[in-house]
């Protein structure tokens, strides 16, 4: 299907030579809006086959509005007036009526609504062919970084018409990154023309698209070009197995980190106080919608809000927890089970009470900028920014409760109650209020997990059902009332699922999980790290 | 949660006192037209099935406020199935025996459409289905208004095939039956066309997954050996909006390798910031963004009802918006609500849809359907890339299973059979799972 003719690419560079010619004066506007109004036109009309060659022209042009077009098209948001059949850009596209400015003079219009006009659309071939064009377009401006992210763009996207242009491009490039890149890239189209001597400087490429070119050049009919690539490949191969080794411990370890996260707050008030309680991960969904609040509030602002939401999950949480204990919990002492079918009961309340008074509906929770897309370590191992986030985060969560327990006097307090209440007591140590201090940190831990989980899954009133079995499942494994015991329990429990999964399929790795913890809970009752001494015994 | 038929006929009558003026008090005197909702408002399913409930209330309200259905008013009934399959076929039997509805709109997975069938046959209801699904089912007392999957997965993957060229295949869903039948076709249909066994990759996730960091890589790495490789998606519901996330941090651009989903609409889409998804696509029978004044309207009434201004329509809701208009053609048809005679009256009844174009109901209990493949915006709606020429039949049946292939569904008299075999000439043919 890519065919665009070859003049295209010298006339992208013509585009941009011509453009201090383009300085005009206030006669030829008229005409030109009469050419650029032709130009849309023929876009507008044309099929998709047919819209190639309008997006050409309006390179060709030479017109400064060029690139807003092609943007906008490329954004779906060039859109033609029903009525008028005049072209604007839609600036806003989301609800009923739209702000729009005119295409052609820029001049804003106001508001217009979906039903007047009619949007120009393209599709991922088209998509394809104007992010080549705006990527040769960015790879002459003057940042470094913007020409680097262009030419990995064009990686496996070069064709025979790009070919001179990017060579001409190369030899002036001055950064050494860009011209590897785009070296690369010209290796790639190389290969694909059939040309082994490519092969050399694909040599222990980790990039995709060359992996992908040498597979098929493996499989051409050119026995020495197919020999070739496969020893290139095989060299490659070996190189992508330490990075798959490494991006599964990476995998593991993130996923532990969620289970770390979601199963610490729980380690605090079943692990160390003893409650069962099945509300917990609505605790965690209310620190996710509080996330989902704070961006509300501050509207364009996601990673302020989202630092913010940390101390306010927790608040929120913690509010929630004392609510739970000072209601219902402590009314229980001592009865397990109708603690846990009580606390069943508040999760089903909270989760109903979210979505009758929010919405039964998923809310949208940005994730900021910074959290977005991935740390490049290599060409072929890459580490998404969010998790590695969340990953930190954990860390972060059980240092600092850590700290609070060894170090603080609420701490020696909780320990003192949980080892011995009645001695406790005769010490002088208010046993409720140290109760309701622990399930408040507790809860409050669990707001911070659900502050996390926003990022990485939905924000809806069922978030906190999918995690509850897990956090029981990772403290059990762990040892109940012992927070190092979670945290390798959870990282390991991590790292075991996704080192299954591959092979197993992610039904039977959860089984699989699940089938060794309850072996494992066999052979030893009170988990990886059991609590010694006397306390445990009671 | 039912607000009391006293309330309810006091507020009509005084609706169509205003309205009618003199006429009123001998029409108000006719008990309403009961219309049964049986969608979860509460539990995992509420997130879809919520908007289903509001959409058939609000053309309730419609039908209502254009003098109602042979002079009657309608009322709707509504009970909460909590996204419980068993409660599901319990609620339906409330709705019938004890209220006695004249047609029930309701369920969204197949397991609650199956649990609910028994209970509609033995008390020889009507139920409206509005979602797409895995076919190899009629039932006598079943509308399908949702896509069977000749009028939804194949169309998909003829597109993707012809258009894009794809030659490897990544069939991904959520492990339970719409999933499983679907791939179980898909795989047939791939192999009939020369997809060689080593270009297609199946997966199954549960219920709900949030950890798909190893399987988009793996999707990486299967798309990375030289052939143009799609993802075919009938992962279900909420796992979505993780394995969307992970698509864009992963950095897989729908250049490269699209994903094509049979089950993320605008709905679903409203969870999720779209900008990285750009260009992944959905195989629908209806988007929001379908430009025609049948569908500006409905979504004007539709925000004016919701009071949302942000609110979105999908695909269900046009099967729920044709289903009703065309129940509602069929009353007026038949003169009356009998379901015998509605069954009989609304085969052949067309009405408009949402996309221009007219919905006919087939013998089989199926409609009429065109199919529309959109590509993601950033905007959180569909752009439309591609559509079939004319509307498709829905197939009870498929023509690609063993066992199914022989099989078709044709409720009128004298066949009146819903799974004959042409082969042996005899109703009753095999079921096939």
């Amino acid at each position: 299907m890519k065919i665009p003719p070859c003049l295209r690419w010298l006339l992208a560079l013509c585009l941009l030579a011509c453009l201090p010619l383009a300085v005009h004066a206030q006669a030829q506007a008229q005409a030109q809006d009469d050419t650029g109004q032709s130009l849309l036109a023929s876009l507008d009309a044309a099929s998709y086959a047919r819209m190639d060659g309008a997006i050409e022209a309006i390179v060709a042009s030479g017109d400064e509005r060029s690139r807003g077009w092609l943007e906008a098209l490329l954004g779906g948001k060039l859109q033609r007036h029903k009525e008028t059949g005049r072209f604007v850009v839609v600036l806003e596209n989301r609800g009923r009526n739209w702000p729009v400015v005119d295409a052609l003079t820029g001049e804003a219009l106001g508001e217009m609504s979906r039903r007047e006009l009619d949007r120009i659309g393209i599709n991922n071939a088209l998509r394809g062919q104007l992010q080549s064009v705006l990527a040769v377009l960015d790879l002459r401006v003057d940042d470094v970084g913007a020409r680097r992210e262009a030419a990995r763009d064009l990686l496996g996207r070069v064709d025979e018409a790009m070919v001179v242009p990017l060579q001409g491009l190369l030899e002036d490039e001055a950064d050494a990154e860009v011209s590897r890149l785009l070296a690369q890239g010209l290796a790639i189209h190389r290969l694909e023309q059939g040309d082994a001597a490519a092969i050399e400087s694909l040599a222990g490429s980790l990039n995709p698209e060359a992996r992908a070119a040498l597979s098929s050049a493996a499989r051409s009919d050119d026995p020495a070009l197919a020999e070739a690539a496969s020893s290139a490949l095989a060299d490659i191969e070996q190189k992508l197995r330490l990075n798959s080794g490494l991006e599964t411990l990476y995998f593991g370890l993130s996923l532990g980190s969620v289970l770390v996260l979601a199963a610490i707050g729980l380690a605090i008030t079943f692990g160390v106080m003893g409650v069962i309680n099945m509300a917990h991960g609505e605790l965690m969904m209310l620190g996710a919608y509080t996330t989902w609040a704070m961006q509300q509030l501050l509207p364009g602002q996601s990673g302020l809000a989202l630092v913010l939401s940390i101390p306010a999950g927790f608040l929120v949480a913690a509010l929630a927890g004392i609510a739970i204990e000072r209601g219902v919990i402590q009314f229980l002492k001592g009865r397990p089970l109708e603690t846990l079918l009580a606390t069943f009961g508040v999760s089903l309340i909270l989760q109903q009470l979210v979505r009758t008074g929010i919405s039964p509906l998923n809310r949208t929770v940005v994730s900021p900028e910074w959290m977005s897309g991935s740390l490049m370590i290599n060409e072929g191992l890459s580490l998404t920014l969010n998790r590695l986030y969340v990953l930190g985060f954990a860390l972060l969560v059980f240092a600092g409760l850590m700290l609070v327990m060894r170090r603080t006097r609420l701490g020696l307090e909780v320990r003192a109650v949980t080892q011995n209440r009645a001695m406790a007591r005769s010490m002088g140590i208010r046993a409720t209020r140290v109760d309701i201090m622990t399930f408040a940190l507790g809860s409050g831990v669990a707001g911070l997990a659900g502050v996390a989980l926003s990022q990485l899954t939905n924000v809806g009133p069922n978030l906190g059902q999918n995690y509850i079995i897990d956090s029981f499942m990772v403290v059990v494994f762990g040892g109940v009332g012992n927070l190092w015991g979670t945290l390798v329990a959870g990282l390991s429990l991590g790292v075991i699922n996704q080192v299954l999964e591959p092979w197993a399929g992610a039904v039977l790795a959860k089984i699989l999980v699940l089938v060794f913890i309850i072996l494992f809970i066999q052979k030893r009752p009170r988990g990886l790290f059991p609590q010694k001494g006397r306390a445990a015994e009671g | 949660m039912i607000p009391s038929s006293a309330f309810r006929s006091s507020r009509w009558l005084a609706a169509s006192l205003l309205s009618l003026g003199v006429a009123a008090p001998a029409m108000a005197q006719e008990d309403p037209i009961k219309v049964g909702i049986l969608h979860s408002l509460s539990g995992t399913m509420a997130i879809s099935e919520t908007v289903l409930k509001d959409t058939v209330e609000m053309l309730i309200e419609q039908q209502n406020a254009e003098g109602g259905l042979l002079g009657r008013q309608l009322e709707a009934v509504v009970v909460d199935p909590a996204s419980d399959w068993p409660l599901f076929a319990e609620k339906a039997r409330e709705l019938l025996a004890q209220e006695e509805v004249d047609v029930i709109f309701g369920n969204w997975t197949s397991v609650s459409r199956k649990s609910v069938l028994p209970v509609v046959e033995e008390l020889n209801g009507l139920l409206f289905y509005p979602v797409q699904y895995e076919g190899e089912e009629s039932s006598e007392n079943v509308f399908y208004t949702g896509a069977a999957p000749n009028q939804q997965a194949i169309p998909a993957v003829n597109y993707l095939m012809n258009n894009i060229g794809v030659e490897r295949w990544v069939l991904a869903g959520t492990d339970y039956v719409y999933p499983r039948t679907t791939n179980k076709i898909l795989d047939a249909y791939l192999k009939s066309h020369g997809v060689a066994d080593e270009d297609i990759m199946i997966n199954y996730t549960p219920f709900g997954h949030s950890d798909w960091q190893n399987i988009v890589s793996e999707i990486k790495a299967f798309g990375s050996q030289g052939k143009k490789t799609a993802v075919v998606s009938t992962i279900n519901g909420d796992a979505n909006v993780p394995f969307y996330r992970e698509l864009g941090n992963q950095g897989i651009d729908a250049a490269d390798i699209p994903v094509v989903a049979f089950s993320v609409g605008e709905q679903e889409l409203t969870g999720i910031d779209t900008a990285p998804l750009v260009g992944h696509l959905a195989a629908w029978n209806y988007f929001m963004s379908v430009d025609t004044d049948t569908n500006y309207d409905f979504i004007d009434a539709w925000i004016e009802y919701t009071g949302d201004d942000m609110a979105v329509t999908n695909d269900p809701m046009e099967a729920h918006y044709i289903g009703f208009n065309m129940w509602a053609e069929a009353v007026r048809k038949a003169g009356t609500t009998e379901v015998d005679e509605v069954k009989d009256a609304i085969i052949g009844v067309s009405v408009p849809n949402l996309t221009g174009g007219y919905a006919a109901m087939m013998p089989n209990h199926h409609i009429t359907k065109p199919v529309l493949i959109g590509e993601i915006q950033d905007n959180g709606q569909f752009s439309i890339v591609w559509e079939t020429p004319s509307t498709v039949a829905g197939d009870a049946w498929s023509d690609y299973l063993e066992g199914s292939k022989d099989l078709i569904s044709d409720w009128r008299a004298p066949l009146s059979c819903g799974n004959y075999n042409v082969v042996k000439g005899s109703c009753g043919g095999s079921e096939t799972q």
